[in-house]
């Protein structure tokens, strides 16, 4: 079954001329055609388009195979992906999940979206989001919730729960998704994919459409560790337009899973990690660093089983586990809180009607502005607009957003002082697999907790990624998150390639039923 | 009656002189451009774009800060400045608020009084950068919004409550302007709003050690405008307090119009601007050896300049300064100085002659065609006495008028001026023969018939007869 391959292994057969990009491009839409509708993924389909970009790659790939340089190739030539429709794509619609951008046509593509698009990618569609990304489980989406491919009455995470199912339904190959607050990572556990936040800086966010612009970063949703390690080497990189995207080269990430074996050594940790502790001369495996915070009450005790033998399985292939301590981990949730909706407050100011999406008039400029925004936002939404004014506003900006400015500054300071320990965090993904459609829709501060274990990595700039490492009595996966430093991509996917290579979560695919597509 | 003291503070903002706008590649230049043609995804605020700072704008403000003596940096950080308004399309507008790149400076200004000049030092509080917003119309029940001046950089250049009148607050602007020009900073023109200005006035009984309270005047569009509209205000807050009232605490608009402030707003309504650090733009690191290398591009400023053309080229003060005023002005003026060696009568044709072509054409400095070589030829021939100064005037317009070179124009008129002793004899023969009454006169004792002669020597040379030369022949002839 086409749809169901891997980045890598459907660019292998690609270049081995046993499949065309048109035939897995079909194979995919064919595949949407068959479970989106009760998938409910995307939001917009572009058929004609990815069918056109496909033909182009094989074009390409023909051209390539004719003048034998076929190792000249991006891996992602001909490759059926999605992308989460906060992302722009030139010409195409771009919601944000919202009435207020209903109408909206990105007139530009976002550089990460120019990257795939210049490595041959196809571009399959947009995927469902909670409202501008501020969300845990796509129920905050103007339109309609995703359903969890596992068991279509639970929720698939969020905000990228779209990109999320997209990649667990086969719907694509791999998908763009965003990060603010683990909402990459969150839905990858829940749907028991891959989920990839890169360090802040490391991907250019122009043309991602800003929730929180100093927690913002684009990451991968991947069916497997090497393929995030192939989209990450794509879209990462220094962009002029980006003034937070740091100017540092891009690392071959696949080289960093080709050292890694099934044992943990030291082979497995790339030069770039911590160089300084060690010598070529004493080598030693990479040491794991275990939260005590991260295992606390409320934890679903299945979800801390899988995770303590999934660190054990780290442990049997040869790294060190310590307990660490993060003290201020239990401040994440109000300062994200304070911190994200006080920059979205400003970042969503430019929805008032004037220059594009929705427009109801007023009377006057302020009854315009009243009826344009209270029509097109949706309450989680208005909900943070008016926390992060409140944040910002004179006489409690001290105490809220400067005070959140300076709790923030504790965290990062906690991984610092865990990450000179340590190689790599692990700890849960999500306190909870999958909840039920609706049964935190209606009380936001339950919802809130949904990114508990997801939040301080996003305060702290770093990077994170969740692997499968088991599922619950209900068969509902569970995801491990690994944590590594500041441009430690490399480090974090040879341990998060090491331990998929010696366990078999991630080939396991939901028992989705397709619907007969009707007559 | 107590005599009261008047307290202005200024806070002025200017357009920067930039080919591209402060967080886009989009032309600043829209003068004159249809609406909403100098636009991109950046400044019109498009979802997902993001602002990158003009490296220009920095170093444009970052000279302005230095030659308002500032301390610059050592960090900078751009802050977001919220508000709703259909000309800012983002909903806020980057500025700067905590750390703005320049911070606690002066500025010396003059103040005319009985004994000439008084010097006065105003303090600086902060320079600092910020973008411009969108231009709206009002037509017929609609508004309509262009984006083109939307992301132009502005400086914004605030003062300490240190004028006491409104001749002082006229002063200051007129430093801050003549500064900004020569630095090339901007054009800093109020009529066209490159320079726009805000004042807080406030006043006191003279004694009282603290602050009245302020009143802040906007919509202030030209310097007469300031200063009528501080007069205005300062008078209207004595009359309030002599009848027994309280100056409440507004923001008040100018009415040009009618000559008097109206209530825009009052401190109740006051809006809460909800400003942080932009997160988008990382704090800018102003390293000393940037700011070394700014102030070593810092032109001599126009004080500077004056005190060194009264010391080194010998000119009068007022010359001086009337040639240090413009930047442009100034460099022609030494480069006409330089060409000819003698500064002080190259100084007087600048100020002479030069001004009052350029006034009745209407022409800058800038579009004048006579190059400082050309104009040092003509010196020469007035020095080395080819040509008599009132030909050198008329050479000088059509020089002026043409950009032509003087010896070409001296010769095509024929303006050459005689010192041939024999060729002039002849003249001067010619006419005491024709008046003989009037040489009879002449030498029974009516001295003044002398320059009556000259004239009439000239008329016959067609003003050609170098004065020198005739004058002694003159004398001679007469004497019989």
């Amino acid at each position: 079954m086409l749809h169901e391959l891997s980045v890598h292994a459907a660019a292998e057969m690609l270049r081995a001329g046993e499949i065309s990009s048109v035939e897995l491009t079909e194979a995919v839409l064919d595949r949407i055609c068959a479970v989106d509708n009760e998938i409910k993924a995307y939001l917009t389909l572009l058929p004609e388009e990815a069918l056109a970009q496909a033909a182009a790659a094989d074009r390409h790939l023909a051209a390539a195979r004719a003048a034998g340089n076929m190792a000249e190739l991006s891996p992602l030539l001909g490759i059926p992906l999605a992308i989460k429709d906060v992302i722009s794509v030139e010409g195409v619609r771009t919601t944000c999940g919202s009435q207020i951008l209903e109408n909206y046509i990105a007139p530009f593509h976002a550089t990460a979206v120019e990257k795939l698009l210049a490595a041959g990618a196809v571009i399959l569609g947009k995927t469902n989001t909670d409202e501008f990304a501020m969300g845990s489980s796509t129920e905050n989406s103007a339109y309609f919730t995703t359903h969890n491919p596992w068991d279509l009455e639970r929720v698939p995470g969020g905000s990228s729960g779209g990109s999320a199912a997209a990649v667990a339904a086969d719907e694509c190959l791999a998908a763009l998704g965003t990060d603010t607050g683990g909402s990459v990572r969150q839905p990858a556990s829940l749907c028991g994919i891959v989920g990839l936040k890169p360090t802040y800086g490391r991907v250019s966010r122009y043309g991602l459409i800003a929730y929180g612009s100093s927690l913002d970063q684009i990451g991968v949703l991947t069916k497997d560790v090497t393929d995030a390690a192939l989209l990450l080497g794509t879209i990462a990189g220094h962009d002029p337009r980006d003034s937070t995207s740091m100017d540092l080269p891009v690392p071959d990430y696949t080289a960093a899973l080709r050292t890694s074996n099934a044992r943990l050594t030291s082979d497995a940790i790339p030069c770039t990690a911590h160089a300084s502790h060690r010598t070529p001369s004493h080598p030693r495996p990479p040491r794991i660093g275990v939260p005590r915070e991260y295992f606390i009450a409320g934890i679903q005790p299945e979800v801390e089983t899988a995770v303590r033998a999934a660190i054990q399985v780290l442990a049997d292939l040869g790294a060190e586990v310590h307990e660490i301590s993060l003290p201020h981990t239990d401040l994440a949730l109000p300062v994200y809180y304070l911190i994200a909706p006080a920059e979205a407050s400003a970042n969503l100011a430019r929805y008032d009607g004037i220059r594009y999406g929705l427009s109801v008039p007023g009377d006057t400029l302020w009854e315009g502005y009243r009826r344009t925004r209270g029509q097109g936002f949706g309450p989680e939404v208005k909900r943070r607009i008016m926390l992060g004014a409140y944040a910002l506003s004179a006489g409690y900006y001290d105490a809220y957003y400067l005070k959140a400015q300076q709790v923030r500054t504790l965290i990062r300071q906690d991984f610092e002082v865990a990450l000179r320990q340590v190689d790599v965090i692990a700890c849960p993904t999500s306190p909870t697999t999958a909840f039920r459609i609706g049964e935190k829709a209606a009380d936001p501060l339950s919802m809130y907790l949904a990114d508990i274990f997801t939040l301080s990595l996003n305060l702290a700039g770093l990077c994170g990624i969740s692997v499968p490492c088991g599922f619950d009595a209900a068969g509902l996966p569970i995801g491990l998150q690994l944590m590594g430093g500041a441009f430690q991509e490399e480090t974090l996917l040879a341990v998060a390639f090491a331990y998929e290579q010696a366990t078999a979560w991630h080939r396991q695919k939901p028992a989705l039923v397709a619907s007969s597509p009707t007559e | 009656m107590p005599i009261y003291e008047t307290i202005i503070g200024l806070e002025v903002h200017a357009q920067i002189l930039t080919r591209s706008k402060m967080f886009c590649a989009c032309s600043a230049d829209y003068a004159g451009a249809a609406p909403n043609t100098h636009v991109c995804p950046v400044c019109m605020a498009l979802p997902g774009s993001l602002p990158v700072i003009n490296r220009a704008a920095v170093e444009k403000t970052i000279l302005a800060g230095l030659a308002l003596h500032c301390t610059i940096g050592p960090e900078a950080v751009f802050a977001r400045k919220n508000y709703h308004y259909a000309d800012l399309p983002k909903g806020y507008q980057i500025s700067q608020y905590e750390l703005p790149l320049c911070h606690d400076g002066w500025i010396e200004i003059e103040i005319p009084n009985e004994t000439g000049n008084r010097v006065k030092r105003i303090g600086i509080t902060r320079v600092h950068l910020e973008e411009d917003t969108g231009k709206l119309t009002h037509t017929g029940g609609a508004s309509l919004v262009d984006l083109n001046r939307a992301g132009v950089p502005l400086l914004e250049i605030v003062t300490e409550p240190d004028m006491r009148s409104p001749e002082e607050a006229h002063a200051y602007l007129t430093m801050l302007q003549r500064i900004l020009r020569y630095l090339g900073v901007s054009t800093a023109d109020m009529e066209k709003g490159a320079m726009r200005c805000e004042a807080n006035v406030s006043v006191r009984p003279v004694g009282q050690a603290q602050f009245g309270t302020k009143v802040e005047v906007k919509n202030l569009n030209s310097f007469r405008a300031v200063v009528q509209a501080l007069e205005y205000e300062v008078a209207r807050q004595i009359a309030v307090l002599e009848s027994g009232g309280k100056v409440v605490q507004v923001t008040m608009g100018w009415d040009e119009a009618h000559g008097r402030t109206v209530v825009q707003r009052t401190k109740e309504s006051a809006d809460d601007y909800r400003y942080f650090p932009e997160p988008d733009l990382p704090p800018l690191v102003i390293e000393p050896a940037w700011v070394e290398a700014l102030a070593a591009r810092l032109p001599e400023l126009p004080d500077a300049k004056t005190r060194r053309f009264v010391a080194e080229l010998g000119l009068h003060p007022r010359d001086a300064a009337l040639l240090a005023e413009d930047r442009g002005i100034a460099e022609y003026f030494e480069a006409v100085a330089r060409e000819s060696g003698d500064a002080k009568t190259a100084a007087n044709w600048i100020t002479g002659e030069l001004f009052r072509l350029m006034n009745t054409a209407t022409v800058e400095i800038a579009a004048v065609k006579i190059t400082p070589a050309a104009f040092a030829a003509l010196m020469r021939l007035v020095a080395t006495g080819q040509i008599n100064l009132n030909s050198a005037k008329r050479v000088f317009a059509i020089m002026f008028e043409t950009g032509r070179s003087p010896d070409e124009i001296v010769q095509e008129l024929g303006l050459a001026q005689v010192s041939d002793a024999d060729v002039l004899a002849a003249a001067v023969a010619a006419v005491v023969a024709r008046y003989p009454d009037e040489a009879a006169k002449y030498r029974g004792g009516k001295e003044t018939l002398f320059n009556w002669f000259l004239g009439q020597v000239m008329r016959e040379t067609r003003g050609k007869g170098n004065p020198a030369v005739v004058r002694e022949l003159l004398a001679k002839a007469l004497k019989g």
